[in-house]
């Protein structure tokens, strides 16, 4: 009962990753790519991670996926923190759909979008 | 006391990853946790009481299956706007406020936001908090805090404070 669980399971997140890499080809700009890369990738790799712990039960491999799952549960989002903040001091403006920038106007003065053609 | 209680907890992490009682990963064990707990034990909590306090771990609990829920509801929103024609985003930083106190839970709070609906982390700057937002419902600092955090602030708060 337990192995097609799993299986749909992994399948699920194999689903969410290929939903979030078609989001980081259509989003504008690197900060909505991340929004897509971080949710969609990190649920996607869980579920795959539970699946497996599914599959093989309280073994050594399953218990090792399980681990897996919680560190990248608490590591994925501080990786794209960085990146999201790295972006901003390198100097990436926002898109230009965006409609304000409260970082931008307190920290670096003036909303950082880019300007119209 | 705290460098004892990291070194028991690497220690255990150690035991579940190799999953053997073999002499040799034993001893492979101890050196690497004590390792660990020479470089990193210094950044460990202050108050080690607070892992035995039994109603922080019952709202933890509690916090993890809400917490899958509104990531399973992101997953479904970023994957509804990716997929969508149109592409319906209207992006934006805001700023809001937090109530938590402590930087762990502002930590915890932080890596919540960034997984779940449209709404991303960029910067903590003491109480404020800068959130990159897929879809801007609104730009005042209270209402914006209200959406955003405050579906996470009551659990964390008796988490970790």
């Amino acid at each position: 009962m337990i192995s097609p669980i799993g299986w749909i399971i992994i399948w699920i997140g194999v689903f969410f990753d290929i939903l979030g890499a078609i989001g980081l080809v259509r989003f504008p700009d690197v900060y909505n790519r991340l929004q897509a890369a971080t949710k969609c990738v990190t649920l996607g790799t869980f579920g795959i991670m539970i699946g497996i712990f599914l599959l093989k039960g309280f073994s050594s491999m399953g218990i090792k996926a399980l681990i897996c799952g919680a560190f990248l549960l608490l590591t994925s989002p501080v990786a794209a923190h960085a990146l999201m903040k790295g972006s901003i001091h390198f100097g990436t403006k926002l898109w230009k759909g965006s409609v304000m920038d409260a970082y931008g106007k307190d920290k670096l003065g003036g909303e950082q979008i880019e300007k119209e053609d | 006391m705290r460098y004892l209680l990291y070194f028991i907890l690497a220690f255990c992490l150690w035991l579940l990853l190799t999953l053997s009682v073999h002499l040799d990963h034993i001893i492979a064990g101890v050196v690497v946790a004590l390792l660990s707990t020479i470089i990193f034990g210094g950044y460990f909590t202050t108050r080690p009481i607070k892992f035995l306090q039994l109603h922080r771990i019952f709202w933890f609990v509690v916090y993890i299956p809400v917490f899958i829920w509104y990531m399973i509801k992101a997953n479904i929103d970023v994957a509804y706007r990716a997929l969508h024609p149109q592409r319906p985003i209207r992006p934006g930083i805001v700023k809001i406020r937090t109530m938590l106190k402590t930087d762990i839970a502002k930590v915890f709070l932080a890596n919540s936001i960034t997984l779940t609906p449209g709404t991303m982390t960029c910067e903590i700057d003491g109480e404020f908090l800068y959130i990159h937002w897929i879809w801007v419902e609104s730009s005042e600092i209270d209402e914006a805090s209200k959406i955003i955090a405050r579906r996470f602030e009551k659990y964390l708060r008796r988490i970790f404070e």
